[in-house]
């Protein structure tokens, strides 16, 4: 299930501890960079590998909101509407997402291109609204710079 | 004043570590080295430093217990988890000058005589973490960390540990739950993770600000560190600003500046000279103040004697324009999906709260349901686990305490409506 670069990885970090449970979160990001989720196959294979039940894995991992347990669109947007970004216009941009790419909340347009995730705060609120696209970062977007910068994830 | 945590950071690039030593870097370590542990420990003592995350407890008194324990090895970690709405304050620090936090980390370490540190750092923030861990290589090819530090017997090895998107592992011990692999919920105290933290080991966890101030203290002394700021809680602070200001961002000013300062000298007075209407001083589960209170002194001791807290030094400024009604509804939402699900009042409670705020928002607000929230939030108040239920009652409490109007109007509207239908 997990390819062999996958594992080494894995095992490379876990030597940053003396317990090899502490490498859990670790080993579910790469897991989820190589498959862009983390499927109950892979779910029981890190558990096999770090040698901690499947059902906790699952238990771990469902309990944080970056890890995804369901197939994602090719490109994550990750929209912040709390409070600094949402007095500076962003529930307006999921608005805009919605009638531009047809895509609600948490979910993924039907071509696969995007996924949405309403995030709760990410930092950059004297910048806001602010965004992640995959792992780049944008702020100070606006209703016209928002289709603009999402129009470079084909 | 004088900048130390930001200082240079807009005129180079410090993330490379040829450029930070140009400018004065590595060399407090090297004075360090030279010190016994035990007068580091009492050195940050004298020097009155509180953490920054938000508590504000003497640092040097939270290090001499981890040191005072002889279980080894020791852990030091770093808590890079802001994830307190309106904080971003750790965040120059952490992209732009992170050999200040790693060369307080190492101090820090040696301090405590920890082997091991950890950078837990929100997974929200991935430029970070390439940044830290170039940084940290960087430190590592240069003998400053690894075994035998410069020459001397003092080992230390520090890796980054990204989250994965959990408010609550802010919390100490959350974070460590976290850390070692599980569900990132609070533990109860005592045992304390200074006694028994990481993998049962002696752990302090200090903030990413608190660690950075470390250079600066042995720097220049615990003495002349101590006159910075307000004698209780002397010091640089990072204020994150954001909201309706003409310049918001990360200020490093003297703590004890007082908000008005904060808002009109330094981040130019409210966007488009409206009218102040409402100030969130601390992040958002700190309480809502009114205009008249901007006078208050910004630090951990003034804050509480004006209603509210320093909590990280988030200040959220807004405006005549904005419906408070809606930001306390945000908040909520915000708290109902970060309760991490281990006390039923918290759990249960916030997503009352949320829902009788939502309906009030949207129109179907009834008579009555002003004192229902404040009865919710009575019951969730000193009966949750943690601060994080805690912090949710007191925002709902303070804003109608200080904005009722604000939720009143949103029903009566309704009212006038139905009654014309009605007529
Ligand atoms: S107060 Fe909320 S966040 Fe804290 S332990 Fe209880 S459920 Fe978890
Ligand atoms: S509120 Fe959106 S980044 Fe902080």
């Amino acid at each position: 299930m997990l390819s062999e670069r996958v594992v080494n990885e894995i095992n490379q970090i876990q030597k940053r501890y003396l317990d090899a449970r502490a490498c859990l979160l670790p080993a579910l990001y790469v897991v989820q960079r190589e498959h862009g989720w983390i499927s109950p196959d892979a779910l029981e294979a890190v558990g096999d590998l770090l040698n901690v039940p499947k059902a906790t894995v699952k238990g771990v991992s469902t309990f944080y909101s970056m890890f995804r347990h369901r197939p994602i669109g090719r490109h994550v947007i990750q929209l912040c509407t709390n409070v600094a970004c949402m007095i500076m216009g962003a529930e307006r941009l999921v608005d805009i997402l919605r009638s531009r790419y047809g895509i609600e909340p948490n979910s993924t347009t039907d071509d696969g291109r995007f996924s949405l995730v309403i995030m709760e705060c990410i930092g950059a609120c004297g910048t806001a609204p602010a965004m992640l696209v995959d792992s780049d970062f944008y702020d100070n977007l606006t209703e016209e710079n928002v289709i603009e910068i999402l129009e470079r994830y084909k | 004043m004088e900048r130390f945590l930001l200082k240079n950071i807009d005129r180079s690039d410090l993330t490379d570590m040829d450029e930070y030593i140009k400018f004065g870097g590595y060399s407090a370590i090297l004075k360090a080295l030279e010190m016994k542990p035990s007068d580091i420990i009492d050195e940050v003592k004298r020097s009155g430093l509180r953490g920054r995350g938000g508590a504000g407890f003497p640092t040097g008194m939270k290090w001499s217990f981890a040191a005072a324990d002889p279980k080894k090895p020791k852990y030091l970690i770093c808590n890079a988890d802001e994830g307190e709405p309106g904080t971003f304050k750790d965040k120059p620090i952490l992209e732009k000058n992170p050999h200040l936090l790693i060369e307080g980390m190492i101090i820090s370490g040696y301090a405590l005589q920890a082997e091991y540190g950890y950078i837990y750092l929100r997974g929200e923030y991935p430029k970070a973490k390439d940044i830290l861990e170039k940084a940290i290589k960087q430190a590592y090819n240069r003998g400053y960390l690894g075994d035998n530090i410069h020459g001397k017997e003092v080992n230390f090895h520090l890796y980054v540990h990204q989250g994965a998107g959990a408010y609550i592992c802010g919390e100490e011990t959350a974070l460590i739950e976290s850390l070692e692999g599980k569900r990132g919920q609070p533990k109860i105290k005592p045992p304390f993770p200074v006694n028994e933290g990481f993998l049962s080991k002696p752990t302090v966890v200090n903030n990413v600000e608190t660690l950075a101030n470390i250079p600066y203290i042995i720097e220049i002394g615990a003495e002349a560190y101590s006159k910075i700021g307000s004698p209780e809680c002397p010091g640089p602070k990072l204020f994150s600003v954001s909201g309706n200001v003409k310049n918001p961002g990360v200020y490093e000013l003297p703590m004890g500046t007082t908000l008005r300062e904060i808002i009109y000298t330094h981040c130019g007075g409210i966007r488009d000279d409206k009218k102040l209407k409402a100030v969130i001083p601390g992040g958002i589960s700190t309480p809502i103040l009114t205009p008249d209170k901007i006078d208050c002194p910004m630090d951990f001791v003034n804050m509480p004697k004006y209603g509210s807290m320093l909590g990280s030094g988030a200040v959220m400024v807004f405006d005549e324009t904005v419906d408070l009604a809606k930001i306390c509804l945000r908040a909520m939402k915000f708290f109902e999906h970060e309760s991490c699900g281990k006390c039923t009042p918290c759990r249960e409670g916030i997503g009352w709260m949320r829902a009788i705020l939502e309906r009030i928002c949207s129109g179907s607000g009834m008579a009555g349901d002003i004192e229902l929230l404040i009865e919710v939030s009575k019951n969730i108040a000193g009966k949750t686990f943690c601060p994080l239920g805690d912090g949710a009652a007191v925002v709902v409490q303070s804003f109608i305490n200080n904005f009722r109007q604000e939720f009143e109007q949103h029903i009566s509207k309704e009212f006038s409506k139905e009654i014309k239908v009605a007529a």
